[in-house]
This record gives structure tokens, C-alpha cells and sequence, in this order.
């Protein structure tokens, strides 16, 4: 037996597939919550961490992280902001959501941010906050690993 | 995306790196939402502000100006939405003069390109209104939803990139609602009550785009009584589009698209919800959480000469003790001097800006220069964005705001 031997089972890795992804694949830390994500909203850009009161996230460094979150809100800026925090390396390394609208896939198509949208479950339900996940836009999917 | 001749030519270089690099970002976005082609569109508004673009966003703009010998163009009608600062009240606003050297690089890139630096978020109020059908690639939420839903037209959310991109190619891939299956209605919601002012409007936009919920939702609302007007309409969709990313809504009897319920599908849905005057008192309340007041905003959206005539009779006769500032287009502004309401406002303490809307000025850094938390104003969208910006914002009446720049409260 395995477990006689002192070996344990890998765990299985999940895979959730996306409708929608762009960017290139990364590996990285996963920030979960069931909440909404526009970056003049709900950012303190320089601080790196979530600022809106009310946010699930508030006061959370987003940096290097893989945002896994419900829907955008708010505004168009995020389109020129995802650019603008990834020039001075204050940005999530990916963004992950249940469904995206378009200033969200303009923002990562500009900012080279990785990005995957669209599961058939609540993907905010389905990845554990702080797991190691890899985004594959190129496949569309998304492993907890 | 399948590309016609013209495109393909694009996209291979003959009609310069500029419009080269913009058809490729478009592709991208296209791409990633399964969208067959592009549709030509007719206009271009480009959300552009300094603190938004940034450093890296002011040097792209420049390097693009400067690309193909600095020949590159916008192929259409292109048009901006405020700016991060009035140069003219600066000084006041006490912002800082790198934010000036930076709006005045991104002002100059773009009017290079050959964009029209006209500054506002009411350009649907006096720029020129799209007709219904017409297909724009449209910048600032307030303005899309407005624009798709009271004058029919179509566009999607154009960040600054992308609208900029559909100025430089003249089109914009064909997906969401450039789509006659995306517009309609996907959510069916019944108003019990019908506002009367632009706070009351925008609560309920508010109440409404937290039901919807995403951008691919579409509500449908019947019950509501008579003509709203263009400044409810206004301030009722840039809430909805604030508190839930909506970009299209269609009020029964009302917005062109939805004579009947049955135009838009709403027939065949559940009333997901019915909504009352106490739904919108309830969202209004949860902001009402001071008394005290450091600073009142009349923005986002920009004010219309009515409105501007109202806060001037209001400020008649009062000496204010705290800021008042009323934002408008510079489009508005000559005529609010002309007629006398901006000297009104003035006299009394108040400040009227052009060409700037407040939330896309720098906020957190004027608040910190100005000493500036509590904030009251008339606007759900703006109360919605400013929280995150450090910001107690509280949602008022324009009487009760006014009344609390000569008090310093709001009751």
C-alpha cells in the first residue's frame, strides 16, 4: 500500500472549463470571492490592496494573485488601468470570473493580463481561496492544482 | 472574426502601423467574444482621463501619435469624455502639477490623432444624439447605456483602448449589442413607484442594475408613469450601469425598442421583482450615515443647462460655508455664463467646472489635499464609485445639498 510506503496520492487536479480566455498561461495564488471587480471601484492602485469598504476583499493585496470573482462593475477605466498597474508591477497576475463584459476582456487584451470567463458552475464556489491554480486561456481552462 | 478586403488590408500594414495596431487589439477582443465580423460604426467617445491612462497609458497614446510619422488618424467622428481636471479651477482643486503635465501630453497625443477634445459624459445632451439602429463605439457606461437605451442605438462598453481603436478603423466587432438576440430583455421588473427627482431616478437605477446584476443582463420595467425626461433618464441608467455593469435597459411604453412588453420578450418572463418606493429609500438610507458635510458635488453626469438652472436658483441669496462644486460640459459652460447661472452659483461660494467630471479627477488625491470625506451630492453613480476612493459619500436631494454647502449639514 501505498500509504505503508510513506508515499501519499497526489491530490487529483480540477478542471473547470471557461467560454472565454485570453492571455498567456500562469500558475499562482488564488484570491476567491463572491464579489463584483472594477479597479477604479474598488482598488487603492498604489497600495496594491482592495479599498472599497464593503468589498468581501477589502484591505487584500491583489498583487500577483488570481482574482476569482463573480462579474465586473462600474466603469470603462479598467481598460486603460489593468495597462497602466502592470507597468509599474501592481496588478493581479490573472482575473478569473463567472461571466465578463467587455471592458474586462479590452483591459486584459491591452494590458496583457491573463484572463478566463464563463463556467458552467459558480467558480467562486468551485476554486478554494489560497489553492494554486493555473489559468490556460489558450485551452480555456482553468486547474486547481 | 472573418475580415472583408478592407480590414485584411489593415491588418497587413497598408494603411499604417496605427491603424494596424488597432485592428489587432479590436481582433483580440472579438475573439475572445466569438464575434463573426466587425460592423462599421458612425461615431467614437474614448473615456481618456490621466488618471485612468496613467504614466504607461500617457507614453502608449504619444508613441502612437507619433507612429507612421505622426500621420496616423481617427477615420470618424471622435470624441472624449472629461478630462482629469478644469486647468482653470486647478489651483482651487488643489491638484497637483504633474496631473496638469499629464493632461496636457494625453491632450495632446490625442488631438494628434485627430480626436475632437469635446470632454463630456452628456455628449447624447450636446454633441449629437445617436439615432436608433445607428451602431457607435461608445466610451463611459452613463453614455452606452443612454445611448442604446433611450435612443436605440447600438453599442457595447468601449474602453479607451477600444473606442479609440474604432475611431482609428471605423468599426467595431460585431457582438452584444450590436446584436438584435442581445437586447432583449432578460430580466422582467415591475416599478410600484415612480420617481420624481434625479436622486429618486438614480436610486432606482440603482435598486435595478443590483437586480440585473452583469452586463449581459437586460431589464424590462413596466409601471412606470408618464415621460421621465432627459436628465432622469440620465441619471437613472449611469446608476443602473454603476451599481450593476448595465449597458441596455427598456421601460414599457416609454424607450423606443419596447412599445409593448412583447417587443422585447418581457412577455414570455416571471416578474423577477417588484420594487417600491421603500426599495429605493432603502438604498438612499444606507448612505445616509452623517450629518456633517466637508464637501457637496453636483457630477457624474455632468450637469445639463437645466440642471445648472436649478442649483443657480437655489444658490440665490445663500453664502456658503463649505465647497459646492457643480461640474458641466464645456459645451454647457459658455452657456451657463452667458445666461448668468455660473456667476449665481459663484456668488453664493459655489464653483462651477468645465470639461471634468469628479471621480475621474484624482479623487483620493484632492480629497487628501482638501481636507475632503463627507461628501454629499445628488448622484447614485457617483455615491456608488467614491467609496472605494476613501470617500463617506451621502445621496440628497439638489435642495438638500444645497442647503448643506450654506450649513455645513444635511439636516
Amino acid at each position: 500500500m501505498k500509504a505503508a510506503s510513506g508515499l501519499q496520492a497526489a491530490a487529483p487536479v480540477r478542471e473547470f472549463k471557461a467560454r472565454h480566455g485570453i492571455g498567456a498561461k500562469v500558475r499562482g495564488e488564488a484570491l476567491v470571492a463572491h464579489d463584483g471587480f472594477s479597479a477604479r471601484y474598488d482598488l487603492d492602485r498604489i497600495a496594491g490592496v482592495f479599498s472599497r469598504p464593503t468589498h468581501q476583499l477589502a484591505g487584500q493585496s491583489y498583487v500577483g494573485r488570481i482574482l476569482v470573482l463573480d462579474t465586473p462593475k462600474g466603469g470603462v477605466a479598467t481598460a486603460w488601468m489593468l495597462h497602466e498597474m502592470a507597468s509599474r508591477g501592481v496588478v493581479p497576475l490573472a482575473i478569473v470570473f463567472n461571466t465578463v463584459n467587455p471592458i474586462l476582456a479590452q483591459g486584459a487584451a491591452f494590458g496583457n493580463v491573463s484572463m478566463l470567463a464563463g463556467f458552467d458552475g459558480d467558480i467562486t464556489a468551485l476554486v478554494p481561496n489560497g489553492a494554486t491554480v493555473e489559468i490556460d486561456p489558450a485551452h480555456r481552462v482553468l486547474r486547481v492544482v | 472574426m472573418k475580415l472583408d478586403d478592407e480590414e485584411e488590408a489593415m491588418l497587413a500594414g497598408e494603411f499604417g502601423r496605427v491603424a494596424q495596431i488597432a485592428l489587432e487589439h479590436q481582433i483580440k477582443v472579438g475573439d475572445f467574444f466569438g464575434a463573426p465580423d466587425f460592423v462599421p460604426v458612425t461615431q467614437a467617445h474614448i473615456m481618456a482621463d490621466t488618471e485612468s491612462l496613467g504614466e504607461a497609458g500617457v507614453l502608449w497614446l504619444e508613441r502612437l501619435a507619433d507612429d507612421d510619422g505622426g500621420r496616423g488618424r481617427v477615420r470618424i467622428p471622435t470624441i472624449t469624455d472629461p478630462r482629469g481636471t478644469d486647468f482653470a479651477k486647478a489651483g482651487m482643486l488643489r491638484q497637483a502639477p504633474w496631473m496638469l503635465t499629464l493632461e496636457r501630453r494625453a491632450i495632446d497625443a490625442l488631438t494628434r490623432l485627430g480626436v475632437s477634445m469635446t470632454d463630456t459624459c452628456i455628449n447624447y445632451q450636446t454633441i449629437q444624439a445617436p439615432t436608433r439602429g445607428e451602431h457607435v463605439a461608445f466610451g463611459d457606461t452613463g453614455v452606452v447605456i443612454y445611448s442604446n437605451s433611450v435612443c436605440g442605438a447600438r453599442s457595447n462598453f468601449e474602453g479607451g483602448p477600444s473606442a479609440l481603436s474604432a475611431g482609428l478603423t471605423g468599426r467595431t466587432p460585431r457582438y452584444g449589442f450590436h446584436l438584435e438576440a442581445e437586447r432583449q430583455a432578460t430580466i422582467r421588473v415591475r416599478a410600484d413607484w415612480t420617481p420624481e427627482t434625479l436622486n429618486d431616478w438614480g436610486a432606482l437605477g440603482g435598486v435595478i442594475g443590483r437586480l440585473g446584476g452583469n452586463y449581459w443582463s437586460v431589464p424590462v420595467v413596466e409601471g412606470l408613469d408618464g415621460a421621465p425626461g432627459s436628465d432622469a433618464m440620465k441619471h437613472f441608467g449611469a446608476a443602473m450601469a454603476s451599481f450593476g455593469s448595465i449597458a441596455l435597459f427598456h421601460l414599457v411604453g416609454i424607450t423606443p425598442e419596447a412599445s409593448r412588453l412583447a417587443d422585447v420578450g418581457g412577455n414570455r418572463l416571471p416578474v423577477a421583482q417588484r420594487i417600491t418606493e421603500a426599495d429605493v429609500k432603502a438604498l438612499q438610507n444606507a448612505y445616509a450615515v452623517a450629518d456633517e458635510i466637508d464637501v457637496v458635488v453636483f457630477s457624474a453626469p455632468q450637469l445639463s443647462l437645466f440642471e445648472l438652472r436649478r442649483v443657480a436658483e437655489l444658490c440665490d441669496g445663500k453664502t456658503f460655508v463649505k465647497p459646492l462644486l457643480a461640474m458641466t460640459s464645456p459645451q454647457v459652460k459658455p452657456d451657463a455664463d452667458r445666461m448668468g447661472f455660473t456667476e449665481r452659483i459663484e456668488a453664493a461660494g459655489g464653483q462651477v467646472m468645465s470639461g471634468m467630471c469628479f471621480y475621474q479627477s484624482y479623487a483620493r488625491e484632492m480629497a487628501e489635499a482638501n481636507g475632503w470625506k463627507r461628501l454629499a451630492t445628488n448622484s447614485a453613480k457617483l455615491v456608488n464609485i467614491l467609496g472605494g476612493y476613501g470617500y463617506v459619500p451621502m445621496l440628497t436631494t439638489i435642495e438638500q445639498c444645497v442647503r448643506a454647502a450654506e450649513t455645513g449639514r444635511l439636516t
